[in-house]
């Protein structure tokens, strides 16, 4: 797991260590019997799912690669992966916030913080004591963030900060926002300071809750800046370094929502295959005809795949080496198969899949989201283009 | 307090059970191992007894080199330390060589209490407990469902279920064996943090011949043939006549076929 835990496999090895498999037992067990029957619920009411992450942060699930020293259970990408596969084959709507903890909250933390930020803030995330979340899209700049136009300026010993970002998940629950500003937007990507900022400061407030298709208890809100001020040993690297941080960040997103991808994509199959070995026509199991069949194993090769290029992208950065290019491609390939996943899955159900009697439409709403946030797959295949004519 | 937990490594409950072309074993090809269902509660009580009370909790199995990776769980969810009794040959898979070998393991080791469990979800026999408590000149209580430690320490009043609803209470003094009922406990998950202590955690070795043990010579049963249950017959339905009529086949099927009116 950590460098200590497994040792790095001699060629290809498709079987997970012995810890790997505890923490993927565990971690299904617990989200078949505490966050599956619950995740209708949140989906429908759309509030934040508390009860689950004060479950899951007993069980180290809020600080999966954060060291022990700083309150976090010292893994590696690897079971960071598996854990956020399991959680959303349950609800992915926990899963994007368990996602957004771990990797847009505290890896920047982890990667760019000082000592006394580190100290100050992880053992708090990880424990799952305090949510975070991250801010960097606003209205008019989605893709394009390096076109941002909230502003940061130091005024003295603190920073002030004017603006809105939009689509922030864990916006609800969040009380730690790492936030994204721009000095002046002539500087476009070199302008841009990225702020460790609290909930409740002045000039702070967040928005009302957005109704989403999908992921729909991921308190997802507007954040609004009026002249906040901002401690000056908030701003987290160095100024100006923001955007790095931004992408260094995502790119370990990425590899966070390959797996809630992942993991709405086998939830789909495990729907599918129940469905059609249980519903009769023409006086025999659905599962027995060769159209339905070529759904399912359609979805199997596909998650089967998916699920490779993710725990390659886990372990790329496991290693230590540059990952960007094989974490787009796993967040570009699982949240397309997450798509297709959900849509043969609803097909198999007929019109029962069409119906809110049955999970199948909300894995549906949920995948679709995979192909659109921490970059669309459109910005998926640039990254991968560029990183490929680079070579 | 020290307290052993004997767990018992079997198929997940979930796998599908066939019979091997011997015909008096099952087939083990793919099957997924746990640690056995009704050991969860014994060894969450254990961990809960010494979490109140302070010692240790050592966990104890005995079989193929396979049951590491059970008694690694158990380092998981609280276990202090764990002993591994290797024996590859399955068919020293036998209560009585079980029980002998596990004594003998046990014996030089300190502790105050040893847990069972009812049985294993797999060889169904619930034996090995009582068979422990008798190598080891220990009392014995079974099916435990409820348990208070008393006299500071030196004694344990067990609560459980006899005929008729009755709840029944035994004082015994320890070191004693419990049979922990199923629900004694919640089983607690293994979180990521115990997970990785686990790592840290020792987990030893050792053989039957190492304890004096002749487990082939323990074994005193033998298993002649093992079949399926008879398959149930199809659910029938009432059919033709009026509702009354129907009522009044299904009455007559129920009181003279199925017999259970």
């Amino acid at each position: 797991m950590s460098q200590t835990m497994t040792e790095k496999p001699s060629g290809f090895c498709f079987e997970l260590s012995e810890d790997h498999k505890m923490v993927q037992k565990m971690v299904r067990d617990f989200a078949s019997e505490h966050l599956a029957p619950r995740a209708a619920h949140y989906d429908r009411t759309c509030e934040f799912p508390w009860e689950n992450v004060k479950k899951m942060a007993e069980l180290g699930l809020m600080g999966v690669t954060v060291p022990e020293e700083l309150g976090g259970a010292g893994m590696d990408s690897l079971a960071y992966s598996i854990v956020i596969e399991e959680i959303s084959r349950a609800c992915a709507a926990t899963g994007v916030i368990t996602a957004v903890q771990n990797s847009l909250g505290e890896y920047p933390l982890m990667a760019f913080g000082t000592e006394e930020q580190k100290k100050k803030y992880l053992p708090l995330m990880a424990r799952g004591e305090k949510i975070a979340a991250y801010a960097l899209t606003e209205p008019g700049s989605g893709s394009d963030s390096a076109s941002m136009q909230t502003r940061c300026e130091l005024q003295g010993d603190h920073w002030v900060l004017n603006g809105q970002k939009n689509w922030i998940t864990n916006s609800t629950g969040a009380e730690i926002f790492i936030v994204y500003a721009t000095k002046d937007p002539d500087l476009k990507h070199k302008g841009i300071c990225c702020f460790i900022v609290e909930k409740g400061w002045e000039g702070f407030t967040v928005g009302k809750h957005e109704e989403t298709l999908g992921v729909r208890a991921s308190g997802t809100c507007g954040l609004t800046f009026e002249n906040c001020k901002v401690p000056r040993e908030n701003l987290l690297g160095v100024e100006g370094e923001g955007f790095k941080i931004a992408m260094q960040a995502l790119d370990t997103g990425r590899v966070g929502i390959a797996a809630q991808a992942v993991g709405i994509a086998q939830a789909a199959l495990d729907n599918a295959l129940r469905y059609s070995k249980e519903r009769q026509q023409f006086k025999k199991a659905i599962s027995e005809f060769q159209l339905v069949q070529e759904m399912l194993v359609q979805m199997a090769v596909e998650i089967d795949a998916a699920r490779l290029m993710l725990y390659r992208a886990a372990l790329k950065r496991d290693s230590g080496e540059k990952f960007t290019k094989e974490a787009s491609m796993a967040k570009l390939y699982c949240s397309e198969v997450a798509m297709r996943a959900a849509l043969n899955a609803v097909q198999v159900h007929g019109g029962y899949g069409y119906s809110k009697e049955y999970p199948v439409e909300r894995l549906l709403r949920d995948a679709k989201v995979t192909q659109i946030y921490e970059g669309t797959s459109e910005i998926q295949k640039l990254v991968i283009a560029r990183e490929l004519l680079r070579d | 307090m020290n307290v052993i937990v004997c767990v018992r490594q079997t198929p997940d409950t979930e796998s599908a059970i066939k019979i091997a072309a011997d015909g008096r074993t099952i087939n083990t090809d793919g099957l997924k191992y746990v640690l056995g269902p009704y050991d969860e509660y014994s060894h969450e009580a254990a961990v809960q007894l010494v979490e109140k009370n302070g010692g240790e909790v050592t966990a104890i199995s005995f079989g193929p080199e396979r049951v590491k990776e059970t008694l690694r769980n158990c380092l998981a969810i609280g276990a202090s330390r764990a002993v591994h009794i290797h024996d590859e040959d399955t068919s020293h898979d036998d209560a009585l060589a079980i029980a002998t070998a596990l004594a003998a393991a046990i014996k030089p080791m300190s502790y105050d209490l040893i847990f069972t469990s009812n049985k294993g979800t797999d060889s169904d026999r619930g034996l090995v407990g009582a068979m422990l408590a008798e190598r080891l000149g220990l009392p014995y209580v079974g099916l435990v469902s409820e348990l208070e430690l008393e006299d500071g320490g030196k004694a344990l009043m067990c609560g459980r279920d006899v005929e008729g609803g009755q709840r029944e209470k035994i004082k015994v003094t320890l070191p004693a064996v419990i049979c922990a009922q199923k629900g004694l406990r919640e089983p607690r998950y293994a979180s990521l943090m115990n997970i990785m202590q686990a790592k840290k955690k020792p987990l030893e070795t050792k053989t039957a011949a190492e304890l004096g043990v002749d487990t082939a010579g323990a074994v005193k049963l033998e298993v002649e043939k093992m079949e399926y249950p008879p398959q149930r017959p199809p659910g029938r339905l009432v059919e033709g006549g009026s509702v009354d009529e129907k009522v009044k086949e299904l009455v007559r099927l129920l009181k003279e076929e199925a017999k259970v009116l």
